[in-house]
């Protein structure tokens, strides 16, 4: 993608402006996103839009469907299949034996975009022949990116890093296996698809709604400050059976939240974490 | 803890600029009054081992960066691949993984854009050898606020293009030859009162 030429620029002021606005007009409250990477988001949005700053309060105020939009376009929605293929093998050898041991598992994809982490995990449990007695919730805050993880169609441009990605988790078997291709596209195959359900859920906002055996949450919490961090990690907390599985994303840092005490670490470096008590 | 640093250091670099980085990094005076923070072109898939074969040669610790880690002063960082690297108002680094900016992530540009909307004019910032113009508008938003902007001498360095592109930025922006940055880094970063972790 070319680079638009950088033509608005806000200030940390102004991007609280927006914060507030938003908040005051909608459900959305980002008040607790990391703030240099949300203020280049809106810049972003600025420039698209070729708008300044009072043509976006006036739009997140008056014009119908923007609110939306808006927050679809703020949220980074970056994901790949089998992304970090270390963290997928450290799944297969030490975390899969574990999981064999529940007689129904229950898996929550948080903030899944648009869901092929969500798929990589199904079919990680189906070549451990756990997939049958799993079902998998993949949420996101973004309503636009689940129609699209519904769909499970990517476009065939995009295999060849999962496949590669794929290649490097396991060798033995083809990624091919699963999905059917077609023009330039690839449909996830429908016994993968089986046991999934996509739906909305704000990590910011919303509370537990399920209990689960194993919980990623890969890359998302970098956008968010330690407040929010905390709120997220206590979330997954309570929302966790016990010796169930908490997944974060590789570079995240959540050493310092109090409630890990209450988890054992498993690997620190790729942030997998069983909850003990 | 150790105090944030007063004066953030920048480097980015692409194809060519490894070895300067390590000449830079062996002519640090054991304590300085800066964090420095190199962000490097690098492949992802390949998992480098960058930082932990350095602090072994330098006998000091310089860290990868992690979301939300402290930026420190007498500190060295790496920006992690396959992210980009940003700096927030509270002085800590926060990582991202929106689209590559000219192709990179980490992009140097979002990385020098972030640090010119924190640390305005406490950043030197310094562009070496690379493939490609990545930098170039980060100098544009450092130059806005205040910030000191360097190039490797596009002569001397392996690939010029993005030194070049650096330099065309702005009248204000000061290219350097090898004797000069490696001056730079071993003399103008001391302090007067020498302190002790």
């Amino acid at each position: 993608m070319a680079q638009l030429k950088k033509i608005t620029e806000i200030s940390f002021e102004q991007l609280q402006e927006i914060v507030v606005v938003l908040k005051n007009v909608s459900d959305y409250d980002l008040s607790g996103y990391t703030r240099s990477s949300l203020k280049r988001r809106v810049e972003r949005i600025l420039n698209l839009e070729q708008m300044d700053i009072v043509d976006l309060k006036n739009a997140l105020i008056n014009t119908e469907g923007f609110k939306q939009y808006f927050v679809e376009e703020v949220t980074v929605n970056v994901t790949a299949m089998f992304r970090d293929p270390a963290f997928f093998n450290k799944l297969a050898t030490d975390i899969i034996p574990y999981l064999q041991t529940f007689p129904r598992l229950k898996a929550w994809c948080a903030g899944c975009s648009t869901g092929e982490e969500v798929y990589s995990i199904a079919i990680l449990l189906q070549e451990n022949k756990l997939y049958e007695r799993t079902f998998i919730y993949g949420t996101d805050v973004n309503s636009k990116v689940l129609e699209i993880a519904r769909r499970g169609i990517y476009p065939l441009s995009k295999l060849k890093e999962y496949t590669d990605n794929f290649n490097t988790y396991n060798s033995k078997e083809s990624l091919s296996t699963y999905y059917t291709a077609g023009y330039d596209g690839a449909i996830i195959n429908h016994d993968v698809r089986q046991n999934i359900l996509f739906s909305t859920h704000n990590l910011a906002t919303d509370h537990v709604f399920n209990e689960f055996h194993l919980i990623l949450c890969r890359n998302v919490l970098i956008y968010f400050d330690m407040e929010l961090q905390e709120r997220v990690i206590n979330l997954f907390y309570e929302s966790l059976a016990l010796f169930g599985f908490l997944c974060l994303g590789t570079k995240e840092t959540i050493l310092r939240q109090p409630v890990l005490d209450n988890f054992k670490v498993i690997d620190k470096e790729l942030n997998i974490y069983q909850k003990i008590r | 803890m150790k105090p944030t640093a007063p004066l953030l250091v920048a480097i980015g670099g692409s194809a060519g600029a490894y070895e300067l980085v390590v000449a830079i990094l062996e002519n640090l005076p054991t304590y300085f009054d800066a964090a420095i923070v190199i962000v490097l072109h690098r492949n992802s898939k390949y998992e480098t081992r960058i930082e932990s074969s350095l602090s072994d040669r330098f006998g000091r610790e310089i860290r990868a960066i992690r979301d939300k880690m402290p930026i420190l002063t007498n500190e060295i960082y790496f920006a992690p691949p396959g992210y980009h690297t940003l700096v927030e108002p509270d002085f800590i680094f926060s990582l991202d993984v929106s689209d590559p900016v000219q192709y990179s992530r980490p992009s140097i540009d979002v990385f020098f854009e972030s640090v010119a909307d924190v640390y305005q004019d406490r950043c030197v910032a310094l562009l070496l050898s690379g493939a490609n113009k990545d930098g170039a508008n980060g100098f544009r938003a450092l130059i806005r606020h205040g910030a000191s902007c360097y190039v490797q001498q596009p002569g001397e360095a392996l690939i010029s293009t993005m030194p070049q592109a650096g330099l065309d930025v702005h009248s204000k922006v000061v290219p350097w030859n090898h004797q000069e940055i490696i001056n730079f880094f071993r003399n103008n970063l001391k302090t007067e009162t020498h302190e002790n972790d």
